[in-house]
């Protein structure tokens, strides 16, 4: 699998052991990141489809109450009525850190403090459907907001823990076993280089003690004296 | 401080107005909708509540503004009923995080 190639060299020796350590190193903290992470989104997304399903249902019996309404309203007046609103909604946006992700916080205010003093209308031309409908549609609204603020910080942590996994997996499966194999295959032919110096040396010695003191011919010799 | 946005036909979010979110009513045209999605992003909305149906033909401007804090787009039903896309969405999340939707697999 590792098809990179090393230098056979003490210093790149050093440089993949420190290079291993903080590969290990990193690959505990990105995994405890996305175990993090995980575990949060989890309880997240489940809210989010709880929230999402009970919006959607609000938001449809509005539109039916808004579709009734327009049945018994000419376009004209309806536009009328409409067109200046009353109320308005003051959104802060805030950003909260949770596992080196922003996800968002709203913090709302309505203008009227009074959260049923939604009609900007007269009610001597329009028909009570409107009023109904929107006030079906005014009590979604702060669970339309939850919803804006779970579903965004879902989609961004979904993200972020794809980009986490890619991480660890990265770590785990290419990085580590390659600086791994690098480390034993500089380890071996260094060993492998010690080894032959020795045997060079030893056969140097061997050549210079032969040449010193003649052990050969002192063999021959030895025969010639055992043989008298 | 940030504003909230609905896009959406007009029959869909004219209630909206009377809750003082901003509507801008726009038909199923994928260029002008793109183009007033960037404006609308660039303009300091933080939340852009879209139609299922608006939604649907905007999937890659509104991908541009999946990695970024604000703005938010969120899809709500529109008059016509519910295309099941809002539902879709937050199991492509899921599916995105774990790896295959575990947990409303069978919904």
């Amino acid at each position: 699998m590792a098809s990179k190639q090393f230098n056979p060299t003490r210093m790149e020796l050093t440089r993949l052991k420190k290079k291993l350590v903080t590969a290990i190193k990193g690959h505990r903290l990105l995994k405890d990141k996305r175990d993090e992470l995980m575990r949060q989104f989890l309880d997240l997304v489940r809210e989010n489809m709880e929230l999402r399903k009970k919006v959607e249902a609000e938001i449809k019996d509005a539109n039916r109450n808004f579709v009734l309404a327009k049945a018994s309203m000419s376009e004209e007046e309806l536009q009328t009525a409409m067109m200046s609103p009353k109320q308005e909604v003051y959104l802060d946006l805030k950003a909260k850190n949770v596992m080196s992700v922003d996800i968002p916080v709203y913090d709302y205010k309505t203008r009227t403090a009074d959260a049923n003093d939604i009609f900007n209308y007269g009610f001597a031309f329009t028909s009570s459907d409107l009023d109904g409908a929107v006030q079906s549609l005014s009590d979604a609204l702060p669970d339309m907001l939850r919803l804006a603020q779970i579903e965004k910080s879902c989609q961004l942590m979904a993200s972020e823990i794809e980009k986490t996994r890619r991480r660890v997996n990265a770590l785990e499966h290419v990085i580590i076993p390659e600086t791994q194999e690098g480390i034993r295959y500089i380890t071996m032919k260094l060993d492998e280089n010690e080894r032959s110096t020795q045997v060079r040396l030893m056969k140097v010695k061997d050549m210079m003690l032969e040449e010193a003191h003649d052990y050969s011919g002192r063999d021959e010799r030895m025969h010639e004296l055992d043989e008298e | 401080m940030v504003k909230i946005a609905v896009m959406g036909s007009y029959d869909s979010i004219y209630g909206f107005a009377a809750l003082g979110l901003s509507i801008f009513p726009v038909e199923n045209d994928a260029a002008k909708a793109g183009r007033l999605l960037h404006e609308l992003a660039e303009n300091e909305f933080g939340i852009i509540y879209m139609t299922e149906e608006l939604a649907a033909v905007l999937k890659k401007e509104i991908s541009r503004y999946a990695d970024r804090i604000a703005p938010a787009v969120i899809l709500i039903p529109g008059v016509k009923g519910n295309t099941g896309d809002g539902i879709q969405s937050v199991k492509k999340s899921v599916e995105q995080a774990v790896g295959s939707d575990i947990l409303f697999g069978n919904e």
